[in-house]
């Protein structure tokens, strides 16, 4: 099997995941910002919440969308192969890409071919993953994102805080000032209408003159060759049909197999992202414009994304981070991503879906600080629409992450083995010999509860915050002991 | 939050002659106490509490920081401990989880029917509720109090249920719901010494949350997360405390009532 080769220059994103770090450092400390996450956050549980009032039917549809994506990816190569065949026959045109580079090259060989010089983009994570609008941008081709929240972020030369949301992260007041610092003829109002509706008038123009549309695919129905789209501003339907060249991009672990798949898996992602019943635009395209239509594009392509998943998809176990529809709920309820946002991560795709899918896109090593940094409290799991086990995957993770390497286990994941330091090994390896043999394990409380008095009134990183535990006089197991001896004693 | 999770469904013994007690390693050498007062809960109940020597700690801190054969080893260890058929009593949540179910993982391939085994691992509060089905007489004065569960507890154990239960069973106590009351409150193990801003924040929401109650003391099943949280509180020269359950339990019924 090949494991996924990653190269370190190719994305923007490794150099940061690996400031993880120094990121929580600036992230946890700028008020404004967690009060925008823990707001923004509270709501949108809220939201989910309020969208699902009956648990049974919740867990029920759980189930359901759960084995749903299972099968498809238990057909996965298959699928892939249909979904090919039959968009090529609703002529749809087809395009595989291993790496982001390739994805990319083939989307500016696809603009080059039209001599396209500006590009209007919906909502796609995909093509933040290939940081497409850089590489457009230095090409000269302009890429402008029509989503608001993407909008906002492009214009504040930010990347997206949030899978769903992309602007999270900012207030109205802030978006406020950007509005009014970058777009002429801007009078600086906080009214939300307002500023909605000025973005709107910005992109609106851009819309009728966009040589190329590009916008991500939720769900690729192979048995019908459809390409399904949700959005919620209608700009998804603008990229679609409005300009010539409408150009598809998203990941091959989106293919689902029948048409009846989708309508459970959108009932769920609606409701678990935004709280929504459904979105307000639903996009199904399974043609460029055809003889007679007033709209359309004249061409459609797809470019399906690697990038990292079939490593996933090789283990059985890490294959269920496949699953994911990219809902947003995990991150809704996380309270890490809570405390320090999205940005802090330093990867495309935040909060616990990041935490493990990162790993086969980015490889171990500069993504190790990042699946340590949860305390498995589970709420992402619990939320999870399609019950991907994410606690699970993040202790597989730490497990790949320490593996030893002499040992010739198999290769499973790029840089398996990247976290292991000798001092913690040797550490949990002493751990392990005291804790297994009760002997030593009842000296060694027996040294601790003695030499409680000597017990350091700092330790390391547990008492910036906190002070220290004492240990107790004496052991549980000794007044146990003494305690079993009295009432023998008194018996006689 | 309300999902339906059905992890910690399961069915029921009667109520046995004999337990064992699992006491865990930071009950054992920091919190005794609540070893013993479990055990005299139990034996006020009618049941006999054994307590083997040879045990030490679950794995747990070994299993969720990757080093999953250096877990493993002490685990088997744990098993070779409780060799009798009978339920195995254990005064946390989170080290339940780990050896109600993630056993069942780590421990496949090398303990023959560790289903069995970790069908007989109960947490106190699930057995006092669903096994021995206690009703309890509170002999306390009028309180108010909190409730913490650890998030492996309520996700595995399901101890938000019963410990809610147990304390709903005190006429004379109030249980008063803290803001964000199932929110982790930032321990995880290691992840607080690897994380330590990160779980540093979300402690310091948790004992905010809790102190913006007027309760008087919180109760938890877990010393992990109180220990977590006491020392946080204590840190920041709060008077607020944590108690464990089985102390609280068995002094509100007992004692005149002193708790
Ligand atoms: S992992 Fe689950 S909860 Fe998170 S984005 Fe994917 S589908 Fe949604």
């Amino acid at each position: 099997m090949n494991v996924h080769q990653v190269d370190p220059n190719e994305s923007k994103y490794s150099a940061s995941a690996t400031a993880f770090r120094a990121n929580v450092d600036r992230d946890l400390a700028n008020d404004e910002l967690r009060d925008n996450f823990r707001g923004a956050m509270d709501y949108l549980m809220d939201k989910r919440k309020n969208a699902f009032p009956i648990e049974d039917e919740l867990e029920t549809l759980r189930e359901k969308c759960k084995l749903i994506k299972q099968r498809c990816l238990l057909k996965l190569p298959q699928l892939l192969e249909q979904l090919e065949a039959n968009l090529q026959r609703n002529g749809i045109q087809v395009h595989w890409a291993e790496s982001i580079t390739d994805a990319n090259e083939i989307i500016a060989q696809l603009i080059a071919q039209k001599n396209g010089k500006t590009v209007v983009k919906g909502k796609s994570m995909v093509s933040e993953e290939t940081a497409l609008n850089d590489y457009l941008e230095a090409r000269d081709i302009e890429c402008l994102e029509s989503d608001m929240g993407e909008y906002i972020v492009q214009l504040a030369h930010q990347h997206p805080s949030h899978i769903i949301m992309p602007a999270i992260h900012q207030n109205k007041k802030q978006v406020a000032k950007l509005f009014a610092d970058n777009i002429e003829g801007f009078e600086y109002t906080t009214d939300v209408d307002a500023l909605i509706g000025e973005g709107r008038r910005v992109l609106r123009d851009k819309f009728c003159h966009a040589d190329v549309g590009i916008s991500g695919v939720n769900f690729a129905v192979a048995e019908t060759g459809t390409l399904c789209l949700v959005e919620n501003e209608g700009n998804g339907r603008m990229c679609t049909t409005v300009p010539d060249l409408h150009i598809a991009i998203t990941g091959i672990e989106k293919v689902i197999e029948f048409l009846d798949d989708m309508p459970p898996l959108l009932s769920l992602l609606t409701r678990s992202a935004t709280g929504q019943i459904i979105s307000t635009y639903f996009n199904m395209i399974t043609h460029r414009r055809q003889e007679g239509d007033k709209d359309g594009p004249a061409e459609v392509h797809l470019v399906l994304l690697d990038n990292g998943r079939s490593q996933a998809f090789a283990d059985e176990e890490m294959r269920q981070t496949l699953q994911c529809i990219r809902c947003g709920a995990c991150m809704n309820h996380c309270p890490v991503y809570t405390r320090i946002g999205g940005h802090a991560y330093g990867t495309v795709y935040p909060g616990p879906i990041g935490k493990i899918i990162s790993p086969h896109m980015l490889g171990i090593d500069a993504t190790k600080d990042l699946f340590t940094a949860s305390s498995l409290c589970g709420a992402c799991g619990d939320v999870c629409p399609v019950k991907i086990p994410i606690p699970k995957l993040l202790l597989r993770l730490r497990k790949e992450s320490v593996r030893k390497q002499s040992d010739g286990s198999p290769q499973i994941m790029h840089g398996q083995g990247a976290g292991r330091k000798t001092i913690e090994a040797l550490l949990w390896q002493g751990w392990s010999i005291v804790h297994k043999s009760p002997t030593l394990y009842r000296i060694s409380m027996f040294m601790l509860t003695r030499c409680r008095g000597l017990m350091p009134k700092k330790i390391g990183p547990w008492t910036t915050v906190r002070t220290a535990p004492q240990p107790a006089a004496k052991t549980l197991h000794e007044r146990i002991k003494a305690r079993n001896k009295a009432t023998t004693q008194g018996a006689k | 939050m309300t999902q339906l999770n059905t992890q910690h469904l399961r069915s029921y013994p009667n109520k046995p002659a004999q337990v064992y007690l699992y006491g865990t390693c930071l009950v054992d050498s920091f919190f005794p106490d609540s070893g013993i007062d479990a055990i005299e809960f139990l034996e006020q109940q009618g049941v006999e509490v054994l307590y083997p020597q040879g045990q030490s700690c679950c794995g747990q801190p070994a299993y969720n920081s990757g080093y999953q054969d250096e877990a493993k080893a002490v685990a088997i260890e744990q098993i070779k401990q409780f060799p009798l058929d009978i339920p195995i009593v254990i005064i946390s949540g989170s080290c339940g989880g780990m050896m109600r179910h993630h056993y069942k993982d780590l421990l496949a391939d090398d303990v023959p029917e560790i289903e069995k085994f970790c069908d007989r691992i109960f947490e106190f509060t699930e057995f006092l509720v669903n096994v021995l089905r206690v009703k309890l007489n509170d002999k306390g004065d009028p309180q108010r109090v909190a409730l913490h569960t650890s998030c492996a507890a309520r996700r595995e154990m399901g101890v938000h249920i019963t410990g809610r239960q147990l304390l709903g069973q005190l006429d004379n106590v109030e249980l008063i719901t803290h803001d964000y009351e199932s929110e982790c409150c930032g321990f995880g193990g290691t992840f607080s010494v690897k994380h330590p801003d990160i779980s540093g924040a979300m402690v310091k929401d948790k004992t905010k949350n809790l102190l913006d109650t007027d309760v008087v003391k919180y109760i938890s099943a877990d010393w992990g997360c109180m220990m977590n949280i006491n020392g946080s509180l204590d840190y920041q020269k709060k008077g607020l405390r944590g108690e464990h359950i089985a102390t609280y339990l068995l002094n509100r019924t007992t004692n005149n009532g002193e708790a």
